[in-house]
């Protein structure tokens, strides 16, 4: 079916031009263009903008800002990226990280998003041409959200604390069976003084394990310590059930890898 | 709707076309320039037999708008051989019995090509992992492995 394409140089064109029925913002295409393959009528019209600010990567003083246009192999090859691109390099094969943008991904479906845990963890915030907001905020409303995305900003972590962990039943590449970030802040004498951990697959959509966050605190991050983290693991999730794995399978192995995550 | 111009170099030829709004760089190729070496084998970014190389990155046609293309610099499988002599990697593919049906064989040349177009002399690992977007259903994955990795050394004797 015809499927106009119409491209603005600006943000703020591409926006009023996406308030019409029918139309959605073209990213890199993975799924939007996969939708119309698949014979998605539902979408008759695509916008896409050009303007260079969605497609830079700047770090300054610790603070990184990645336009919603860059894709998984920019970030992967990215020189000052290195603590977050094994995040990137989890999507997808070769070609699709090409395509697939940051953009994009923070409106991916599970089992897709496995970047969107990521920045989740590292508690990004997300650019509108209305401001930022953060991530939680954004995943919570995404469905209703009608403004191109611009950017995601996070502060980048050291590399030893940004840990990330996808399981998949086919390697190197294969859908997420889970995906799971975690940033522990550790003290001077090795207990956890913060973390933020977030869980792929185990909703629609990227969210935290605050019952196990919680849990963590003032623990060493060693078998006894992980403990009461890993039995709450699963506390407020509801995970989806698709060819890859049952949603009680999902459950069943959550705590297992969110242990050998933390114990790396 | 009105057609939409397109303009892009395939395998160093200038194309002109027109295509409808929303068709794929995948039909544009095959049914508009002529060209059916990319495949399309699942049309979902699953399968890899419709990867292409735009610009120097390999991409999936089957999930590439053409309107998106023009302008770019694309090759396939096709444009590979010079005068009649085939690219190492087309030689080691029959060489090595890495294509059976054929069906994912220009896909995987294409992954291979990016990969030694990078990374002269890759080791396994880097070749399962540049491979590992797309699907055989005949092989068993091996012989391929092996096809890219001696391309990779005729390459390499070549330029020595
Ligand atoms: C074979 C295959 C394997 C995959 N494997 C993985 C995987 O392992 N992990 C994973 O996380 N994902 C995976 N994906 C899903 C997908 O490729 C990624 O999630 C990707 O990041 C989506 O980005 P995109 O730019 O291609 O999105 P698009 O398809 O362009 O867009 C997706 C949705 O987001 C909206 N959108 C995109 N950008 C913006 C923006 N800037 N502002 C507002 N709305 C926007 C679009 O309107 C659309 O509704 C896979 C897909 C395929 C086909
Ligand atoms: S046809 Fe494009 S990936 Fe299968
Ligand atoms: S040779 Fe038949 S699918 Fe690979």
């Amino acid at each position: 079916m015809a499927l106009a394409l119409q491209t603005f140089a600006t943000v703020s064109d591409a926006n009023a031009a996406l308030k019409a029925a029918g139309t959605r913002y073209l990213g890199g295409g993975t799924l939007v263009v996969r939708a119309a393959n698949e014979g998605d009528i539902s979408v008759t019209g695509l916008v896409r903008s050009t303007d260079p600010t969605l497609s830079g990567i700047t770090v300054s003083g610790g603070k990184v800002r990645i336009g919603a246009s860059v894709t998984m192999a920019a970030i992967a090859r990215h020189p000052e990226l290195g603590a977050i691109a094994k995040a990137a390099r989890a999507v997808g094969g070769p070609a699709i990280r090409n395509m697939a943008t940051v953009g994009g991904n923070l409106f991916a479906p599970a089992p897709y998003g496995d970047f969107a845990v990521a920045l989740l963890a590292l508690d990004a915030s997300v650019g509108t041409n209305d401001g930022e907001m953060p991530i939680e905020t954004f995943l919570a409303g995404r469905d209703g959200n009608p403004a191109i995305v611009t950017s995601v900003s996070f502060t980048l972590p050291k590399a030893d604390s940004f840990r990330f962990l996808k399981v998949s039943r086919v390697k190197p590449k294969g859908v997420s069976v889970l995906s799971i970030a975690a940033v522990p802040e550790q003290a001077g004498d090795g207990t956890v003084s913060s973390a933020r951990i977030a869980l792929g697959c185990m909703a629609d959509r990227p969210m935290r394990a605050c019952a196990a966050e919680k849990a963590l605190i003032g623990q060493k991050l060693d078998p006894d310590g992980i403990a009461a983290a890993l039995a709450t693991a699963g506390e407020g999730t509801s995970p989806i059930t698709d060819p890859i794995a049952s949603a009680w399978y999902r459950t069943e192995v959550l705590p297992v890898h969110l242990g050998r995550l933390l114990l790396t | 709707m009105a057609k939409v111009p397109i303009q892009f170099t395939l395998n160093g030829s200038e194309k002109a076309e027109f295509v409808e709004g929303g068709t794929t760089l995948l039909h544009a190729l095959r049914d508009k320039t002529g060209d059916t070496s990319p495949k399309g084998g699942c049309h979902q970014g699953t399968c890899g037999a419709c990867s292409v190389i735009i610009d120097g990155e390999l991409r999936l046609s089957c999930l590439t708008l053409a309107e998106t293309c023009s302008g770019t610099d694309i090759q396939t499988t096709s444009g590979l051989a010079e005068a009649g002599v085939l690219h190492p990697l087309q030689r080691a593919f029959l060489d090595a019995f890495a294509t059976q049906c054929g069906f994912c064989t220009p896909g995987m040349i294409m992954a291979a090509k990016v990969l030694l177009d990078h990374t002269p002399n890759p080791s396994r690992e880097d070749v399962v992992e540049a491979l590992s977007g797309n699907i055989c259903r005949c092989t068993g994955y091996e012989p391929i492995i092996q096809a890219v990795l001696t391309a990779a050394r005729a390459n390499s004797q070549n330029a020595a």
